[in-house]
């Protein structure tokens, strides 16, 4: 490792003369929180003949987090022992899947969680030169790519009320340099904002005490700064990432397992079933465009692709027209969902949480095209890059990819 | 020409690489393993530890165990920093090709005064390193107070004794028996308490546990909006088992309750005459302790809560519905020789939902490691 740090201080100083790594899928939902991957993944695939199945390796533990793909690296989190106490950051080459590094912490905060649930429930996130991985215990990592701790901070450990044991599930963001969290439940309910480079608090603003399982999203502005939206049962507010200031709130009463969808100057958020937002050019109170009941989501979060919407509310697929929210047409699957379904190439990737996969093309109708078991419960969102799809299921990470 | 400022940056910071590259030995390893282990809460000490971080980086993996040696659980951030610290280190070592310690860590392993995660680090990198040393470790290590180390210690003779299940169910029974005595943990004590009663023996779970399950119980008390949780009702002033106070509904008296419930819940639902709502119900019982000891009260509790020992409240958690667990509060207490009180407030909220009914409670009294301290009169 001693030769890893003399690599990242040469990589530090490079970093003047050339840009970050390029980053693929580097956060929970993909690049701006859309799962939208522009090429093209296997519509079928077998995982006892290992058709299309690139690769497949076991975790040393469960999770119903996200991977995240940073450059050529995969990153997963898992947590173990008896009581979920014990935290891994993984890190697998994208190529041949070979672990090249494995990290393992003691959680500092609670690890209870509902059993389909796990302690590594949030996502990672990447800003393509540091990883930030976060669990429902409340223990914030950042890693080098090379797996060289950065910092550790347990917040449950500096506010020790803050925690929910059906298991807290919110993933970071990455706003700039302000790594965010949303940390809601019935003890210490707080969001922060904590220096990406030192680990360090720079602020905290007290949230609604309510169990909370949805993730910030950040979003930068014209002038170069960023907004972070904190979406609560009891609204959606945007915030300054810099300093946790308010700018504006919306007070709906809104769901509290999906998160905040924005593309371009609209935001879709589920509040009485899905709500449109458009920002305006002052940062002041956005105008609802529309808001449509029949679109209600209960676990995995709103895909826009063009003028399509699309939204799982149940076991039902639905699109919409994301001008007005008309409903265009809605599919039936099998089973129950927590994972919000990748869209590419036309054709939703959906993941019920029994590990089976449905695609359903889209278009003018919607139609179930494939179906394929993968044998293990699988409740986080994949993720997709370079026409490979990585999911994870209870312990084991995949790549899918011709 | 930036192509030609790339090659002047690498040129320069390889140089630089060479000179930092020097291993760091002996008292540096000290001061280093020092620096994280002063890290504080909300980040304090974030930037020497960093700093330290990357000098420790350079320890030779000869020297792994002085690292393992700075480990004090008690800073549960810093132990995590160090770890990461030992992993790097080796991981490193073991890409390299280098010979890592496996004696030394076994040595390390078997001084059980050294931190108890610093010596499972060890444990797991002699198992993916020299596996063949996994068996005998774990037979010495039934009582290791390294509850990770003793959990496989568990399994491995759970293992055992199922192998004799059929063959020789007299020795798979006394082998069960003595694995049960070194569990803690909740799943592999039901594991082996369904293989003894399966083998025709009994367990005194309840015991195993120390759940206390002998109460008086009074209530129930307002608790409407849940603004009755921080109001101090008679019970908290003073415990009088003999007379009645006011209540939410009027006049109440406190009446006793012994669970039978091997898990040691009380069901306040079935136990108090109503399944009241918005409303709080004391519990309380005596525990004769044989002498002056730090105790850990353990509660499981899908209520909001609060304990109090010999008057003394030693946790409060506002908190309804969001699931429960044995063990699912920690707090600690110091019990004196004799005599000790213990309250408990459980207040139930106003939620309709069919998962927000529950009014309930488990707690026992045990060490630092789950083992049962049982009260000296119980039968």
């Amino acid at each position: 490792m001693k030769n890893k740090y003399n690599i990242y201080l040469l990589l530090a100083f490079l970093t003047t003369c050339t840009p970050l790594l390029s980053v693929d899928w580097a956060d929970f939902r993909g690049p701006d929180g859309n799962p939208v991957h522009d090429g093209s993944l296997p519509l079928n695939w077998d995982v006892k003949n290992n058709t299309n199945v690139a690769w497949r390796t076991s975790l040393p533990g469960r999770g119903v987090s996200s991977p995240i793909v940073v450059g050529d690296l995969v990153v997963v989190t898992a947590s173990g022992g008896s009581k979920q106490q014990r935290l891994f950051v993984l890190g697998f080459d994208q190529t041949s899947g070979k672990q090249r590094w494995k990290r393992s912490f003691w959680a500092t905060g609670r690890t209870y969680t509902h059993p389909t649930s796990s302690n590594a429930a949030p996502s990672p996130v990447s800003d393509g030169e540091y990883i930030y991985a976060f669990y429902s215990s409340n223990d914030l990592v950042c890693l080098d790519l090379d797996g060289n701790l950065m910092w550790y901070r347990g917040l449950a450990h500096d506010y020790p009320k803050a925690g929910n044991d059906v298991g807290m599930a919110s993933s970071p963001a990455i706003a700039g340099d302000v790594v965010i969290v949303q940390i809601e439940n019935q003890g210490d309910s707080f969001a922060s904002g904590i220096d990406r480079i030192t680990g360090e608090e720079l602020w905290r603003v007290p949230r609604d005490p309510r169990a909370n399982w949805s993730s910030p999203v950040a979003y930068k502005e014209t002038d170069g700064s960023y907004t972070v939206l904190l979406q609560s049962p009891s609204g959606l507010n945007a915030v300054e990432a810099k300093t946790g200031n308010e700018k504006w709130t919306k007070d709906l009463s809104c769901g509290n397992i999906t998160s905040p969808l924005k593309i371009d100057d609209a935001i879709y958020f589920g509040a009485g079933g899905t709500t449109k937002l458009k920002l305006n050019e002052t940062g002041t109170t956005p105008e609802t465009l529309w808001n449509a009941n029949r679109l209600t989501a209960n676990a995995a979060s709103p895909i826009v692709d063009g003028d399509k919407l699309y939204i799982v509310s149940g076991s039902i697929v639905k699109c919409a027209d994301s001008s007005n929210g008309d409903l265009l047409w809605q599919v039936r699957l099998k089973g129950r969902f927590w994972a919000t379904p990748i869209l590419s190439n036309g054709h939703l990737y959906t993941f019920n949480q029994d590990g089976l996969v449905q695609i359903v093309k889209t278009g003018e109708e919607g139609e179930i095209v494939a179906e394929f078991e993968v044998g293990e419960p699988v409740l986080g969102t994949p993720a997709a890059a370079n026409n490979a799809l990585f999911f994870r299921s209870d312990s084991t990470l995949w790549k899918i990819s011709k | 020409m930036i192509y030609y400022l790339r090659k002047l940056c690498l040129s320069v910071v390889l140089l630089g690489l060479g000179l930092m590259n020097a291993s760091v030995f002996g008292a540096e390893i000290d001061e280093l393993t020092a620096q994280i282990n002063s890290i504080g809460l909300k980040g304090a000490g974030h930037a020497k530890a960093r700093s330290a971080m990357a000098e420790l980086a350079k320890t030779d993996v000869t020297d792994i165990t002085q690292i393992l040696s700075s480990f004090d659980s008690s800073n549960k951030l810093a132990v995590n920093w160090l770890r990461a610290a030992v992993d790097g280190i080796i991981e490193q070592a073991t890409d390299n090709g280098e010979a890592v310690p496996i004696d030394s860590l076994l040595k390390f392993i078997e001084d059980r005064n050294n931190d108890a995660n610093a010596r499972r680090v060890a444990y797991e990198w002699i198992v993916e390193l020299a596996p063949g040393n996994r068996d005998a470790i774990l037979l010495a290590s039934l009582q290791d107070p390294s509850l990770e180390i003793r959990r496989d210690a568990v399994a491995h003779s759970i293992a055992k004794a199922a192998a004799l299940v059929d063959d020789d169910n007299e020795s798979a029974l006394a082998a069960y028996k003595t694995t049960l005595n070194s569990a803690r943990d909740l799943d592999q004590i039901e594991t082996i308490t369904k293989a003894i009663e399966d083998l025709g023996g009994t367990v005194n779970l309840s015991k195993h546990f120390g759940f206390l399950m002998d109460w008086h119980l009074i209530g129930p008390f307002d608790n409407s909006g849940t603004k009755g949780f921080d109001v101090a009702y008679g019970p908290e002033v003073k415990i009088d088992l003999g007379n009645a106070i006011e209540g939410k509904m009027g006049n109440v008296k406190w009446f006793t309750h012994s669970t039978e419930d091997r898990y040691g819940m009380m069901d306040l639902n079935q136990i108090m005459p109503e399944k009241y709502k918005g409303a709080i119900a004391y519990a309380y019982t005596t525990f004769e302790s044989v002498k002056a000891q730090d105790v850990e009260i353990r509660l499981g509790c899908v209520n909001g809560n609060k304990i109090w020992v010999n008057g003394k409240m030693i946790t409060s958690n506002h908190v309804y519905h969001a699931n429960t667990s044995i063990d699912q509060y920690i707090a600690k207490a110091n019990l004196k020789a004799g005599s000790n009180e213990i309250l408990v407030k459980v207040a139930q909220n106003e939620q309709e939902e069919s998962w927000a009914q529950r009014w309930q409670f488990q707690l026992r009294v045990c060490d630092q490691f789950g083992t049962a301290i049982l009260s000296s009169d119980r039968k």
